[in-house]
């Protein structure tokens, strides 16, 4: 992987370098080079990276570092926790305190992803307990509050805006009044896409903060953006004094780099990360895990999870209980491999791993594939799916005809049924816990 | 407004910066590796990156061995034509069917532009008195449909669609039989964004690509990769794994009008070979240009076009 690239590439330098001995000031230097160079392959905004570089080289002249068998492994931690505190080191709640409706505003370029974002932070603060208000303020962009308004709907939130013809500032404040009346606690302002340049619009973004005085102004930032990233910030912060910056489309394989750039040059915390076309793929934001994506190693920990969660909790109890008794029936390998289909896109979750976008394996349960292997089963009499070992050779002649398949398709699908069962059992061991994910 | 003009408004604070600083630095004289440093400061701050950075920059240090320069603008001359000319051997306009409908695809990553792009594409050739047809080939996004009709109404087009959630691939299967039946000059087709680590999502992509070429031999005529102007290196990635997916003919650039430069063209075209057509520069449906290789070049060193 890229994060053992950047530690490699360090060691092969301090390695030509330390041939002398201790390793000097110069070797240090010359390794931060290859640091400077990964992060600004992240996107990490230029001067950030020679402010950043700086920092991290005074505590790279430490003793411990120069004197260390492993300087290279010594840096990147170096590195990754001055990441981590950059990027705000812990997760930063959201602020809905004080007397309801508790004001939340999105503003944003345009195309940053700030109306999914608004639907995906509703459904999370409803799952909390709150009933939540989206308000359109984007009178400009063609069917964006019709946009907003099915997203409400699919959120299961209550939704407000006007014409088109009234203006923003007024819409928000209407909507704040309609939280009151309705009884909602929390309103979140969907705003139109701006460029921080504009500054009829930007007026306009003051004006909405100034209508509806917004406990949260948040920054919708596209993780794909490059080095501009700063200005933006900058200029968004200068405007409405943004409270916190939410990150989007993480679920490409960018590193990301935007974050520190905004993290630095305004000092507010990143609150949410937004990953994926489902509303409910909207977590918390990790530094931790952030500061390892920027440097290449991937977000390794968001994809355990979004693994875990894919799962049906209940079933996988039920499969390890299976498992233990060592009863594994062709019943329960249909139900795994709806399983990995659901995860799905398990080779989507990989691509989340930088430098994995391109990886030529093919990690996909193929739809087809699947439909077969169902025809197949579903042909199976309910003894036979029990008790595979009776199925015999008119028996297989039979699910053949009956699924619409060939004879050799059965065969196929019995050994790799087999060959799972094996799998399976030996696993089950000691780890179970691991061996549910060792299955793919 | 000229897009140059829209250009230098948007680049007029970042590159007074810029180039002042280059100035006071610059002495008469050889290259010097401070300046040099500079330069790549310049080019990686426009999102050009490291790796075509420092190709560039080795090339004009390679080439400028034993030349003085006079004047620091020679400098920004010479690193701009270097950039224009990867450009310019790529370069290749937007294809025309010989015969029947003309189709243009629009794809890339969400909210990159692609649905206002088809927009401004509508607007330019109605206005030319052509029969256009847009295909709401985006089923998935909410609203998705509801723009593009918007759009269809404002600049005088036809609109095929499907409900939201149908197979885009039955869209653009509709969509192509309607333009041959209706005899369109051109034929839009809007996909919804998508991110190139999808897989089962590209290969939806390209469903819809082949559904096109069934129907009208010949087409699409162009693949256009919609990247939005404040992209990173993470561009370069999008176009490498489109490309593989579907035969992207050419990229479009949009939303110039910010403060981005849109660098990362650069390093796509220089070494993916794919050229850039078309670049966006505001939301109005006529704020649509034909890139501009010279342009683009001398914009990222903060030249408008009176500068060369």
């Amino acid at each position: 992987m890229a994060f053992e690239g950047l530690a490699s590439r360090l060691a092969d330098t301090f390695k030509k370098l330390r041939g002398r001995g201790k390793l000097s000031e110069k070797d240090i230097s010359e390794g931060l080079r290859e640091v400077r160079l990964a992060l600004l392959e992240a996107d990490v905004n230029f001067k950030v990276v020679k402010e950043f570089i700086g920092n991290v080289r005074a505590r790279c002249l430490d003793a411990e570092v120069m004197e260390s068998l492993t300087p290279a492994q010594q840096v990147v931690k170096i590195v990754h926790q001055e990441l981590i505190s950059l990027l705000g080191g812990k997760t930063h709640p959201l602020d809905i305190s004080g007397p309801p409706p508790a004001v939340i505003a999105l503003y944003g370029l345009q195309g940053s992803g700030k109306t999914t974002a608004a639907g995906k932070l509703a459904l999370q603060l409803k799952k909390g307990g709150r009933k939540v208000l989206l308000v359109s303020c984007d009178v400009y962009r063609p069917a964006a509050q019709k946009q907003l308004e099915v997203v409400a709907e699919m959120a299961g939130v209550s939704f407000f805006t006007l014409s088109d013809k009234v203006s923003p500032e007024v819409i928000a404040k209407k909507g704040v009044e309609k939280a009151i009346e309705s009884a909602c606690n929390v309103v979140i302002l969907d705003t139109a896409g701006r460029l921080q340049i504009d500054d009829e619009m930007m007026d306009e973004a003051q004006r909405i903060n100034q209508a509806s005085s917004p406990r949260e102004r948040l920054l919708v930032v596209d993780a794909m953006t490059g080095q501009e990233a700063c200005q933006v910030a900058q200029e968004f912060d200068r405007v409405v004094d943004i409270t916190g910056v939410i990150l989007t489309k993480l679920d490409s394989d960018a590193r990301g780099g935007a974050a520190l750039s905004i993290a630095k040059v305004t000092g507010k915390p990143i609150k949410f990360a937004s990953l994926g076309e489902k509303l409910d793929d909207f977590q918390v934001f990790h530094p931790d895990r952030m500061a390892s994506r920027i440097l290449g190693m991937g977000d390794v920990l968001t994809l355990i999870e979004k693994a875990e969660a894919a799962f049906d909790q209940e079933k996988a109890a039920e499969m390890e209980e299976k498992l233990r008794r060592k009863q594994f029936t062709l019943e329960d390998f249909m139900e795994q491999m709806k399983e990995v289909k659901k995860m799905g896109s398990f080779g989507d979750l990989l691509r989340m791993i930088p430098g994995f976008a391109r990886a030529q394996v093919d990690l996909d349960v193929d739809p087809k594939e699947l439909a077969r292997v169902e025809a197949i089963i579903n042909s199976m009499t309910p003894e036979e799916r029990q008790n595979p070992d009776i199925i015999s050779g008119s028996r297989r002649r039979r699910i053949a005809r009956g699924s619409g398949t060939t004879v050799q398709d059965v065969n196929r699908l019995l050994k790799q049924f087999y060959q799972a069962r094996k799998m399976l059992f030996q696993m089950s061991g000691p780890d179970k816990r691991f061996g549910r994910l060792r299955f793919f | 407004m000229s897009l140059f003009q829209k250009l230098k408004q948007g680049l007029a604070k970042t590159s007074a910066n810029i180039r002042s600083k280059i100035q006071s630095i610059f002495q008469p004289g050889a290259l010097t590796d401070e300046f040099l440093d500079e330069l790549e400061a310049v080019l990686i701050q426009a999102d050009v990156g490291v790796e075509a950075t420092t190709a560039l920059i080795d090339s004009l240090r390679e080439e400028s061995r034993g030349k003085s320069f006079e004047r620091v603008e020679d400098l920004y001359r010479a690193m701009a034509e270097k950039v224009a000319e990867i450009f310019a051997t790529v370069d290749a306009p937007l294809q025309v069917a010989d015969q029947g409908p003309t189709v243009y695809a629009m794809v890339g990553v969400n909210g990159s532009g692609k649905t206002t792009t088809i927009a401004k594409l509508a607007h330019r050739y109605t206005s030319q008195n052509k029969k256009v047809i847009l295909a709401a080939a985006d089923t998935f996004r909410a609203a998705a449909g509801d723009q593009l009709d918007v759009w269809a109404r404002r600049t005088g087009a036809d609109l095929v669609r499907h409900s939201h959630g149908s197979d885009p691939g039955a869209v653009a299967f509709d969509a192509a039989r309607a333009a041959i039946a209706r005899k369109a000059d051109l034929l839009l087709v809007d996909t919804a964004g998508r991110l190139h680590t999808k897989k089962n999502l590209m290969e939806e992509l390209k469903k819809i690509i082949r559904v096109i070429s069934r129907e009208i031999p010949g087409a699409p005529h162009e693949v256009l990769l919609v990247i939005d102007g404040t992209t990173g290196q993470n561009g370069l990635i999008q176009a490498r794994v489109f490309a593989e997916a579907v035969p992207i003919t050419g990229l479009c650039i949009t939303k110039l009008d910010g403060s981005s430069k849109g660098g990362i063209a650069v390093a796509i075209a220089g070494e993916l070979g794919i050229p850039v057509k078309l670049v966006g520069v505001g939301e109005q449906a006529s704020d649509l240009r034909d890139f501009d290789a010279r342009g683009f070049a001398y914009s990222l060193f903060g030249f408008d076009d009176s500068g060369y």
